[in-house]
């Protein structure tokens, strides 16, 4: 049961990212582009999505578990470290530049042709090469003392 | 174009609801980033249905929309920057444990420190990148 809700809020999500824009590399990167062309779009987009997340979120604040029994994710926790800004500043350069994220990047796979592909291919490979940065910073996470 | 803003807001709203359902049903975050590194890195243990669940609906059906719709990426043809692009996001989300729909909408919508200072970051290196491409005059 969970993986057919779990296909279908990846489809919902995914075409709502189509229906918005985000997998348009012009959208994405008009709304980048301070010099004068600006495109609000994608802000729109942020803002309605997050809206409804805030909903979400203030709904999953009463609940241990998720509808299926899962429990719900943990609080929002983890201090800012550098790894957060240099993976911030990093990820952005490289979204500002293809105009392509994860998200609409898979979104993207099935239409986006030959682009699509090194795009996502190029994605994949930088995750892997993040690997042992991210291994120690899960076992640093599981070894943190849990805060009061 | 005119219609821009209501198909941002439209899409927003659904991507956005899509989020909720996979919050209050599955239990689980919309960041694609965590869900497909996971994946592929293998440190992913209990749980790799569900996400290979969730990443095959976000490819599949949005294809059939865009078959429909006839959307189209807009895609830059140079190799060099869509491999590095990908490089960059691919590491960088790895490194910030999450990306714009990570701590972007699900952080941000419950002011996560860490996904304010990580969004910031996203918009403010993405702003430079283009206006650097607009330099180059590569766009």
């Amino acid at each position: 049961m969970k993986h057919l809700s779990a296909f279908i809020f990846g489809g919902l999500f995914g075409t709502g990212l189509v229906i918005a824009g985000s997998t348009d590399t012009e959208i994405i990167q008009g709304w980048l582009d301070v010099s004068g062309r600006w495109n609000p779009a994608v802000a729109f987009m942020f803002a309605s999505s997050a809206g409804v997340m805030a909903i979400a979120w203030r709904i999953a604040r009463r609940r241990r578990h998720a509808l299926l029994g899962a429990p719900m994710p943990a609080r929002a926790a983890g201090r800012v470290d550098p790894a957060l800004v240099v993976g911030s500043l990093i990820f952005g350069l490289g979204w500002g530049l293809a105009g392509i994220c994860p998200g609409p990047s898979l979104a993207a796979l099935t239409f986006g042709g030959w682009k699509s592909a090194v795009f996502f291919a190029a994605m994949v490979t930088g995750m892997l090469i993040a690997r042992p940065v991210t291994r120690r910073m899960n076992s640093a996470v599981a070894k943190a003392p849990v805060p009061a | 174009m005119q219609e821009q803003w209501i198909d941002a807001l439209a899409g927003g709203t659904l991507a956005g609801l899509a989020s909720l359902g996979f919050l209050l049903v599955n239990g689980r975050i919309t960041g694609v980033s965590g869900l497909l590194g996971g994946l592929i890195d293998g440190s992913a243990v209990s749980d790799r249905g569900e996400r290979a669940a969730f990443l095959a609906g976000l490819v599949v059906l949005p294809g059939l929309y865009a078959a429909y719709s006839g959307a189209q990426t807009h895609a830059t043809g140079s190799v060099a920057i869509l491999v590095a692009g990908g490089l960059l996001v691919g590491f960088g989300a790895r490194l910030a444990r999450g990306c714009t729909s990570g701590h972007g909408l699900n952080g941000m919508s419950r002011l996560s420190p860490r996904s304010l200072v990580a969004s910031a970051g996203y918009v403010l290196a993405g702003m430079a990148a283009v206006a650097l491409l607009r330099h180059w005059g590569a766009l």
